[in-house]
């Protein structure tokens, strides 16, 4: 029988992995939009486990919306990848350091 | 009152361990159990019994990424569509003004990018 | 549901803004790039109008709309009239700054007018959902206008640094309001705050979860130290007029969030919340004003300064009463007006092929350009808390409050870090006025209209430090009208 607490285990390991995913990566800028994506995907999880264990119905309309927000994010994510590729012709997170102090 | 942040510290903790052990072991099992030995024949790119022709890696077209970005902004729709027609008939006339205002509001975005020519291929 | 108990009219100026804004971004593809004045006219009109609606519609007691999903309180009111003022003066600064690097488009109104949207939405929730949707129509309008100017380097960097940091902040804090929902079985802001009030009903350990995920994603968008390091490279590397549109109103749209979220959703956790802050604040307050020493480039000199004064506006929230919070307000407008005001000047120094970002170009202003430098002169001293100047009467407010709740070593931190900050602000005045200018006078970008609003904007900032009484007290009331406390 699974109870909400395998649930929300799955959904904080996701988590954890996507954050490990933004900050270890230092070789490609779409595998950052990729943890980006999976990290929305484990609040998700979270939201949906939580709305069918509570009854409670509000958690799965958020979901919609983190769902939708999150294309349009990954939409502007790519569009800004596209351009800086233009400019640097890399998409090495590496290559990230023009801006200095 | 710090002891209530215990919890926090151990998700903390277990949560680098989920991200750090696969890598470690990942890289020891592999140091470990692997062998490396690389070669030409094992470095190219298979391709069905002859040379390779070409890089394995190619770049697409970035107008593909066009096409691309501005389909994850229009096919997510449906996710709010699909539901919204199943109960079209308990929401009644209200459910249905709304759900127009919604699409109109994509249609100002649709007409945008049309008139901007991101849907030309050439 | 009906078309009347959703009180849309609560929403009017938001409606407005959005209709009027879907308007701008189809009418200004009939518009030549010679005539883009046009849009430019048109757009400051949507906001003159927008803020007419605003003040019209102010009520002492909150209106609810859309199934108390949407509030507007006289709390929210303010900030959104700050806010509109706030994109109305980056639009006006920013003309010739766009026009002169080939930015002056459509999609510069159409994205700013969207932001000025979704701040407004983040100052009305009153639910989780609709937080969320605001804050993100903001983050992302501004990823893009970062990126505006698409064949520079430093911009497109800025933008993929600043998308990812605010997309990494935005999934912190979703996983905390998740949390919430799981805690509380609530999305909407005043149940969650009644269910974490009442022992027993709800969970603490996910309620705590909640809380830390929470302020570490505010703490993120604020850009409080150690969640700052987005802060000075996007600042260095957006067009300025976007350096000045994430400089100034959405610290407003992030107060009233943060409010919200921790004063109103969380208010049973106060004293939890207040020892998180008290760490940002003083790190936010350390950090900044000692790297911004460092600086050569003024832009990022003044993203370091945005950190400690961030960590001043934290400092007012943590006090977690009337005063605290209307204190913090005020430090948010006036900061709002101080940071518009010297992105100004930068922009009016700079010209085609010169940005005037770095501190030498301020080399002998005095001797070129009297006035503006008298009117960076102003924009400095109120920024290093000097007395009569509105800098410092934020700063004293939220001092007070600080103080009154018992905690004087943080006021006495807070002063000693605004003292070395005074530092960088004064080297500015002594460069514009004790050395030599480099070169010739160059001619100043920006019309007469410009120049006038941009002046008066300067001396709004003596104006108001001479009489603060009347906004310290028009927000006073707006706090304890919209907060049940």
């Amino acid at each position: 029988m699974l109870t909400l607490n395998h649930y929300l285990v799955l959904a904080a390991i996701l988590f954890a992995i996507s954050v490990f995913g933004i900050f270890m990566n230092r070789k490609n800028l779409i595998v950052l939009l990729m943890a980006i994506e999976l990290m929305l995907l484990a609040v998700n999880m979270n939201f949906i486990a939580f709305s069918q264990f509570l009854g409670d119905s509000a958690g799965q309309i958020f979901v919609f919306f983190i769902l939708t927000v999150a294309a349009a994010e990954s939409a502007i994510g790519l569009a800004i990848l596209v351009v800086l590729f233009r400019n640097l012709r890399s998409i090495n997170v590496k290559d990230l350091d023009h801006l200095k102090g | 009152m710090l002891q209530n942040y215990f919890p926090i510290l151990l998700f903390l903790v277990v949560g680098i361990l989920v991200g750090v052990l696969p890598m470690l072991l990942g890289w020891g099992v592999g140091k470990v159990l692997g062998t490396n030995r690389p070669d030409a024949a094992k470095l190219s790119p298979y391709e069905c019994g002859f040379e390779a022709f070409e890089d394995a890696r190619m770049q697409f077209d970035v107008r593909y990424y066009l096409v691309a970005i501005l389909f994850i902004l229009f096919d997510l729709e449906v996710a709010f569509l699909v539901p919204w027609a199943v109960v079209l008939d308990d929401i009644g006339m209200f459910g249905f003004v709304s759900m127009m205002i919604f699409l109109a509001v994509l249609v100002v975005g649709f007409v945008y990018e049309w008139m901007k020519g991101a849907l030309e291929w050439e | 549901m009906t078309w009347t108990s959703l009180n849309a009219w609560v929403a009017a100026p938001e409606i407005f803004l959005f209709c009027a804004t879907c308007a701008i971004l189809l009418l200004d593809l009939f518009v030549s790039d010679a005539k883009r004045g046009f849009t430019h006219w048109l757009s400051l009109a949507v906001l003159v109008v927008t803020g007419a609606l605003l003040v019209r519609g102010y009520h002492a007691a909150p209106q609810y709309a859309f199934s108390h999903m949407f509030v507007a309180d006289p709390l929210a009111t303010l900030a959104k009239v700050g806010m509109v003022v706030g994109v109305a003066l980056v639009l006006i600064y920013g003309r010739s700054y766009a026009a002169d690097r080939g930015i002056f488009k459509g999609e510069l109104y159409s994205l700013a007018l969207f932001s000025l949207l979704g701040m407004m939405v983040m100052a009305s929730a009153i639910n989780l959902l609709t937080l969320y949707v605001g804050l993100e129509l903001l983050s992302l309008s501004l990823y893009a206008l970062v990126a505006l100017r698409r064949d520079s380097v430093e911009s497109t960097e800025a933008a993929m640094k600043y998308f990812v940091l605010g997309a990494l902040a935005s999934g912190m804090l979703l996983y905390g309001m998740s949390m919430l929902y799981g805690a509380t079985a609530s999305l909407n802001v005043l149940e969650i705050s009644q269910r974490l009030m009442v022992e027993q009903s709800g969970n603490p350990l996910l309620a705590t979860f909640g809380l830390v995920f929470v302020v570490t994603g505010i703490a993120f968008k604020l850009g409080a130290v150690p969640f700052h390091m987005w802060v000075p490279d996007v600042y260095q590397g957006a067009p300025t007029p976007i350096t000045q549109l994430i400089g100034s109103a959405p610290k407003l749209a992030a107060f009233a969030f943060t409010i919200r979220l921790l004063a109103q959703a969380m208010e049973g956790f106060t004293p939890e919340w207040r020892s998180m802050l008290v760490v940002l604040a003083v790190l936010s307050l350390a950090i900044g004003n000692l790297t911004a020493i460092a600086q050569t480039n003024i832009k990022r000199m003044f993203a370091y300064s945005t950190i400690s004064h961030m960590g001043f506006l934290l400092l007012g929230i943590l006090v977690g009463n009337v005063v605290g919070y209307s204190a913090a307000f005020f430090y948010a407008v006036t900061y709002m007006l101080t940071a518009a005001a010297g992105f100004g000047v930068v922009m009016l120094l700079a010209r085609q092929g010169f940005e005037a970002d770095r501190l030498d170009d301020y080399k002998g202003l005095a001797r070129t350009h009297p006035w503006f430098a008298g009117m960076l002169l102003l924009v400095m001293f109120s920024m290093a808390g000097v007395p009569v100047f509105v800098g410092f009467f934020a700063k004293l407010a939220v001092l007070k409050a600080v103080v009154d709740l018992g905690m004087v070593w943080l006021a006495v931190f807070a002063v000693a870090m605004s003292l070395i900050g005074a530092f960088y602000y004064l080297r500015v005045v002594k460069l514009m006025y004790f050395d030599e200018p480099e070169g010739a006078a160059a001619p100043l970008s920006g019309c007469m209209f410009t120049r006038v609003v941009l002046s008066l904007n300067c001396l709004a900032l003596l104006g108001i430090g001479l009489f603060p009484n009347d906004l310290l007290l028009l927000l006073t009331n707006a706090v304890e009208f919209s907060l049940p406390i």
